[in-house]
């Protein structure tokens, strides 16, 4: 076996062992780069990774050669692989753009600690990711949950600690249900590796407690995705989590929750239940028209920066959830697509956020009064970000939404319900973005305000245009995360 | 050789970002000579599909080559040109740049070959317009550029549904021209509705009723430079869609005549020197479009000609009226006046602008508005041909007379400002040139035309027709003078619904929708009372209540209802 071989399990074991090494380095910005270091290996694993199951094929690593269903494996099709490159890749970006950011929000005291939770985060997403064990998605769960409450409550805000407080007890309740709901499978057909999951469900007779595991997980993992109205602890903990933790966690946490969602319901329970999509259509749809209109009416109403940016991801879960609800295959290439480029679009956004938050100490819209001319590329990539948001071509917004309406047009006469959906939350996406742009654009500084120090420094400003200028890469040239997504998409809905 | 399948839209938007970051020196230098080398990049394409690439895995054509998208885009690039030239000395560098971006948006419509190319060039403008009219800089064009901004992407989102419809129902993206509209609603396939979201979509853009009045509220309010070219483009790259995707559909006739009309009656009372012109845009961009509605191929020549025509002309009187306002800082007619004796050029190339407009004979628009009336006489559409009769009439009372009179001549305003700067008087002599010469001499026009199927225009009778309606609406616009003196007021139209009701009306379901939530919330918080309330006090509440985030328990409250839905909606299959 050579190294190549090994690359799944590298994933998982190069973030996990650095973690504690990271907590031990006391020397100053010394656990700031193991961590980047660590998280740099990993994305560049997973590209690699990526390269090889683009052809369609999938990896089945079985850990310490322990054949499945007996030992854990892990399980990297398309699908795993796209989702793999957005948690590591988001996670480094933020790392490396957020050194500066990081060291005057968070502090020198509690670094080590801090960036120990910041790699267990990542392995702990990437874990849920690529394993192929459904008890081990929640272990994995957990380790990631545990250490995104350390990240929030690490704001050098006294809220962040309340917005952390509530982000347990929801994460938890999320988490448990989940488990409830594997538990119920485990008793009906005493496996928990998914692939014989998916086996053997099919010989189980009585179903009941099948129907209502698939309760307890849709619904515990809609919680954890924040799929309105399930969403109340997501906006305070981005809003108080220190700026970069919120690049981080808004490009990646809740989107790893959606992918397990598709994993469990698409490969487990649509292919063993009749009728499951209906079932799930009827949950999700709903919740999704509602998301995109209440995240988009609250983002507009909102005053301050990141939590519209926030209540804006609720809106835009809403699509990924839409997509999901349609069991189609271009809705569910609309939906994975969109899980990616939203979180490359907001990632980006909050990114400049952070840059904003530097030098006006502030995130009230209120506040940023001539930000456009005070930091002309600060704004110009946030309203790039906006662009995208609202789906203009050549963003990458536009490919998701264009899979997504796609996917509402093959429904029929509901599809066109949809569509008129879709067309009305990019409108009022257009209100919030705009908000932002004419405080900073169009009104003056306030007399008294204190000038600001200029724009913000290279360390932040150049991390912020790669992915700015990733983004519009993948608005012209999608064929990555698309050839991924439809990969994936296939998989999903396969031989029933 | 690379210009046989280079797309000309590119050069100019290089130009665009060039002079952005260039030294104005510089910056002159390149927008004045980019449209040059678009324009002889535009005529060395042979004709056919020149370039097929790949997008979203959907085969494109981004540059596609036929007579009339040639012609629609030698106008846009003259006009490109010209606005340079117009401009240069005093717009702002992020409207130059905005400007051309905005010009390369629309060379690119003109050739875009496939609905996926067509959506991306028609967002560009719709985006880079945009930024001309905030270019204004004042507080009105700020808040007239965001209403523009909804309405356009309003019509980017229609169009791109219709285009997504299209596709899937017909499996192909190739811009041909639709079938029928079904009329019948109660009886729609799918590809009914499709068709109808693009015909929406572009018809928006061609300020169509019930949207017409974006174009009126927004034109106006931009630097006396930027309307010359938001006055090219996008009315007219909507005529082009048109031209392509809906000749000869009959309801464009009646949209047409309806935009004629609504046109001609606001501009009569209208007091605003440059909303009066940004009417008499839709006036004539009605003309084009019943042209299209009547769809016959000199009809559709006709439409084509007609936009070449009035682009030039209609920015040559917004270059006048924009030399007023560069002058004086005045736009409206009660507050002008008497400005011939110290505006001896811009009088005189406005009143050309003017003149061409009502098609008088011997200037541009006579050439080629009297190609749509005969397209009617020769379909024996005699209600329609009145109705262009009349129109040409009141063409001529708001456009031709009511804007030179009351700005140029009427009383005395006492105003003595300086005549237009040299390059201004520049760009409008060379525009009153071209509306002449396309008057006398219209052959090179008409050979840019396939199967050159025009008449000739220039036959005793028509002269005679044109000359007495003409010359009677003059008569009657002195003679009804006193009425047609403005008073200082503002004209209402259908914008208000979107303004003011229809703003109205969404902060008020937000409200209720709160107040209900917040009665609900009280509620359960009640039933739920728990010493969580201690903690909770820490957060922050800033009085409105679905902005406070709601208490824990009630996730979790929500949470147990949809598990239990869930649950009961499996129990009952």
């Amino acid at each position: 076996m050579t190294l190549y071989d090994q690359l799944p399990a590298l994933l998982i074991a190069v973030p996990l062992f650095t973690a504690p090494i990271a907590y031990l380095l006391r020397a100053h910005g010394l656990p700031w780069a193991a961590a980047t270091a660590a998280v740099v290996m990993t994305f560049i694993i997973s590209c690699s990774i990526a390269a090889t199951v683009i052809g369609g094929e999938t990896i089945v690593y079985e850990m310490g050669g322990w054949p499945a269903p007996y030992g854990i494996v892990l399980h990297i099709d398309a699908l795993s692989a796209l989702l793999a490159m957005l948690v590591t890749g988001s996670s480094a970006a933020a790392l490396i753009f957020g050194a500066k950011s990081l060291a005057d929000e968070v502090g020198e005291e509690i670094a080590p600690s801090f960036f120990a939770a910041w790699i267990l985060c990542t392995a702990g997403l990437t874990g849920m990711v690529v394993t192929g064990d459904a008890f081990n998605i929640f272990v994995f769960m957990e380790i990631s949950s545990l250490s995104t409450y350390i990240l929030v409550s690490a704001g050098p805000d006294r809220r962040a600690l309340v917005a952390t407080y509530r982000y347990i007890v929801m994460g938890t309740i999320g988490a448990t249900f989940y488990l409830i709901g594997v538990g119920f499978l485990y008793m009906s057909t005493g496996t928990l590796n998914t692939m014989d999951l998916a086996a053997r469900l099919g010989d189980v007779t009585e179903l009941r407690p099948v129907l209502v595991a698939a309760g307890f997980i849709t619904v515990g993992l809609a919680l954890k995705a924040a799929i309105f109205p399930l969403h109340s602890w997501m906006p305070n903990a981005y809003t108080f989590a220190p700026n970069v933790v919120t690049v981080f966690i808004a490009a990646a946490s809740a989107k790893v929750s959606l992918y397990v969602m598709m994993r469990i319901d698409y490969a487990i329970f649509y292919k063993n239940i009749p009728n499951h999509e209906l079932q799930l259509a009827l949950l999700l749809a709903p919740m999704a028209i509602l998301a995109l209109f209440a995240g988009s009416m609250l983002a507009i109403y909102e005053r301050n920066l990141k939590r519209l940016l926030a209540y804006s991801s609720v809106a835009q879960v809403g699509y990924i959830a839409l997509g999901i609800a349609m069991s189609s295959v271009a809705g569910l290439t609309g939906a994975i697509v969109h899980m990616f480029n939203h979180g490359v679009i907001k990632g980006g956004m909050f990114m400049a956020v952070a840059c904003l938050a530097l030098r006006y100490r502030s995130v009230n819209i209120a506040n940023l009064a001539g930000a456009g001319r005070a930091m002309p590329w600060t704004m110009a990539a946030f309203v790039i970000g906006g662009l995208g948001l609202i789906g203009v071509p050549l963003t990458p917004g536009f490919i998701s939404k264009w899979y997504l309406v796609l996917g509402a047009l093959e429904q029929g006469g509901f599809g066109a319900f949809l569509v008129m959906v879709i067309l009305a939350s990019s409108l009022l996406a257009v209100i919030y973005v705009w908000k932002v742009i004419e405080v900073a654009y169009f009104k003056e500084p306030r007399a008294n305000a204190a000038p600001i120090e200029g724009e913000a420094p290279l360390v932040m400003l150049i991390p912020t245009w790669i992915v700015v200028l990733t983004g519009i890469w993948l608005g012209i040239n999608s064929y990555v995360p698309v050839t991924l997504a439809t990969l994936g998409a296939e998989t999903l809905l396969g031989a029933r | 050789m690379i210009f046989e399948s280079f797309p000309p839209a590119l050069i100019l938007l290089t130009a665009a970002l060039l002079a952005v970051i260039a030294r104005p020196n510089a910056r002159a230098i390149i927008l004045l000579v980019a449209p040059l080398i678009t324009l002889w990049a535009i005529w060395s394409l042979p004709e056919g599909v020149l370039l097929t690439t790949r997008f979203l895995g959907y085969p494109i054509e981004p540059l596609e080559v036929t007579p009339v998208r040639r012609m629609f885009a030698t106008v846009f690039t003259i006009m490109a040109f010209a606005g340079a030239l117009f401009s240069f000395r005093t717009a702002k560098t992020a409207e130059l740049g905005a400007a051309f971006a905005y010009a390369s948006g629309a060379v690119g419509v003109s050739f875009a070959g496939d609905l996926i190319s067509l959506f991306i060039w028609w967002e560009m403008m719709a985006i880079f317009s945009t930024i001309v009219i905030w270019c204004g800089g004042t507080e009105a064009s700020r808040r007239a550029g965001i209403r523009y901004a909804m309405m356009h992407i309003l019509s980017g989102v229609l169009l791109k549904i219709g285009i997504e419809g299209v596709y899937v129902h017909t499996g192909s993206l190739d811009i041909v021209a639709m079938q029928a509209l079904n009329l019948n609603i109660f009886a729609l396939q799918p590809i009914d509705i499709d068709i109808w979201l693009l015909l929406a979509g572009v018809l928006i853009n061609a300020a169509a009723p019930p949207f017409s009045a974006w174009l009126p509220d927004a034109y106006p309010e931009t630097s006396p430079t930027g309307a010359v070219f938001l006055s090219a483009f996008t009315t007219k790259t909507a005529v082009l869609a048109l031209i392509l995707l809906f000749p000869g559909q009959q309801v464009l006739i009646w949209v047409g005549l309806y935009m004629v009309f609504y046109g001609i009656i606001m501009a009569l009372l209208e007091n605003d020197a440059r909303r009066i012109l940004a009417y008499s845009i839709i006036n004539q961009v009605g003309f084009m479009v019943t042209a299209v509605g009547i769809g016959t191929e000199l009809a559709l020549n006709g439409a084509a000609l007609h936009a070449f025509a009035h682009i030039i002309y209609k920015a040559l009187l917004l270059m006048s009226a924009g030399v007023v306002m560069y002058r004086t800082g005045l736009r409206r007619c009660t507050d002008l006046g008497g400005l011939f004796r110290t505006m001896p050029v811009t009088c005189i190339c406005g009143i050309i602008g003017a003149l061409a407009i009502s098609s008088f004979p011997l200037t541009s628009g006579y050439t080629t508005k009297t190609m749509i009336s005969v397209a009617a006489e020769h379909e024996h559409l005699v209600f329609v041909w009145y109705m262009l009769a009349a129109a040409s009439a009141g063409v001529f009372l708001h456009a031709g007379i009511k804007f030179p009179w009351f700005v140029f001549f009427q009383k005395d305003s006492g105003l003595r400002p300086k005549d237009a700067p040299w390059n201004m008087a520049a760009a409008m002599i060379f525009f009153a040139f071209l509306c002449i010469a396309l008057g006398v001499y219209p052959d090179p026009l008409y050979a840019m035309l396939p199967n050159h199927a025009v008449v000739p225009v220039y036959k005793p009778e028509k002269l005679v027709f044109y000359l007495q309606l003409l010359l009677f609406s003059g008569l009657a616009f002195f003679l009804l003078l006193d009425y047609m003196k403005r008073t200082n007021t503002i004209t209402l139209d259908l914008d208000w619904f979107w303004r003011v009701a229809i703003f109205n009306a969404g902060n008020w379901v937000f409200d209720q929708t709160t107040r209900i939530r917040g009665g609900m919330e009280k509620a359960f918080v009640g039933w739920l009372k728990s010493k969580e309330e201690t903690i909770e006090d820490l957060s922050e509440r800033d009085g409105f209540i679905l902005r406070a985030t709601s208490a824990t328990g009630l996730g979790a409250l929500y949470v147990m209802i949809l598990l239990t839905l869930y649950v009961f909606v499996y129990y009952l299959e």
